[in-house]
């Protein structure tokens, strides 16, 4: 499998020696001819060109007509789109990725077909967002004029009910947990069903059981 | 009618003075504020300092309203990206690109879009001054000069 990779900054080159630890073909492009030589001090001149990936005749000399896969980090998203757009189009590459450094780009990337992007900042946010919902007791509905509530919770590793069966767990009286949701799997739960960390829990819950609930599954603060 | 024209250089401020004059309402955005004194006094033009790859920058400038868009900036890429952006999230109905590179215009000619391409304007213009043959319509040079096939 041959890897062309454009962009020979720290993810490029980051990226180059994880995959060539694994012993795949790669190619490292970068336009600058100080930093591609440094490139080739640290990771072997025979997997380092210097070149303008956004330019047809670079394409062809480093074998993009060849490629399995095409991946675009450089710091600049417009050449991101450039490269990869231009690898599916013109040299039909099969896989493209890109690094997508402003989030709010993301959408024009799928809009015209290239369906592998990475957003650093949308990473560190969606774990940062992770990490601020575990624990939290959400309402998402009501059920019977508003006298049952359907609460989800994010089981966080520290939770009390982490690694417990639903029925040794001190829920409110006529609280029913109803689901959980692993991963991406449903799984319908009963008394033996042993809860995790990760796993969002969905319960229905009298209108005045909320801070019940919350005491059973979520940790005393400190 | 309404214009929109991103990148205030030497094509982007011409164009915009002479759509100015000729009654069109445009608005340029250019990042640099001092790129704008190609304008000089009383331009007519409406001006939005940002990118326009910025989704915000975009709308202030009125996107949604325009009936073209000109991308002039001197970098093919964000020309190519911000073009992307108005044709298929702002369906405006006419984009025009400034493509430096022959073959990069060619292949995003090939997927639709309308790219100017100034040196093979020149080089034809130029060609056919010397040999003296008489002046051909646009879309004669405009193209990619087979010599430069790949």
């Amino acid at each position: 499998m041959y890897s062309i990779l454009v962009g020979g900054g720290n993810v490029g080159l980051a990226l180059a020696k994880r995959l060539l630890g694994n012993n795949y073909e790669i190619l490292l492009l970068e336009k600058d001819p100080v930093q591609a030589e440094r490139l080739a001090a640290l990771i072997g001149e025979s997997n380092v060109a210097v070149g303008d990936g956004c330019e047809m005749l670079v394409q062809k000399e480093i074998g993009f007509g060849r490629a399995d896969v095409v991946i675009a980090v450089t710091g600049e998203d417009e050449d991101n789109l450039v490269v990869c757009q231009m690898a599916k189009v013109v040299w039909n590459v099969d896989r493209v990725l890109a690094r997508v450094n402003d989030p709010a780009h993301e959408s024009i990337f799928t809009r015209i077909g290239i369906d592998d992007t990475v957003s650093a900042t949308g990473i560190i946010y969606s774990l940062l967002e992770q990490q601020i919902m575990s624990d939290t007791v959400l309402p998402v509905g009501a059920l019977g004029r508003g006298n049952i509530e359907v609460m989800e919770i994010k089981l966080s590793n520290r939770s009390p009910a982490v690694n417990k069966r639903v029925r040794e767990l001190r829920l409110p009286l006529q609280t029913n947990i109803v689901w959980v949701i692993r991963g991406d799997q449903g799984i319908s739960v009963d008394g033996d069903t042993e809860l995790l960390a990760g796993d969002m829990v969905v319960a229905l819950v009298p209108r005045d059981g909320a801070e019940e609930l919350r005491d059973a599954l979520v940790p005393q603060k400190p | 009618m309404k214009v929109v024209i991103f990148g205030c250089g030497r094509t982007g401020s011409s164009l915009g003075l002479q759509l100015a004059s000729r009654g069109h309402y445009v608005t340029i955005i250019e990042q640099n504020p001092s790129a704008l004194r190609r304008l000089g006094k009383d331009h007519g033009c409406h001006i939005i300092i940002g990118s326009g790859l910025d989704e915000d920058i975009l709308n202030k400038a009125g996107i949604e309203e325009a009936d073209a868009f000109f991308a002039v900036t001197r970098g093919d890429n964000t020309n190519l990206m911000a073009a992307q952006i108005v044709k298929l999230d702002h369906n405006v109905p006419r984009v025009c690109v400034k493509v430096a590179d022959p073959l990069r215009a060619e292949a995003y000619r090939n997927l639709g879009f309308f790219c100017i391409t100034p040196s093979a304007l020149t080089a034809g213009y130029m060609r056919d001054w010397f040999t003296e043959q008489p002046l051909e319509a646009i879309s004669e040079y405009n193209v990619l000069p087979k010599e430069l096939e790949i």
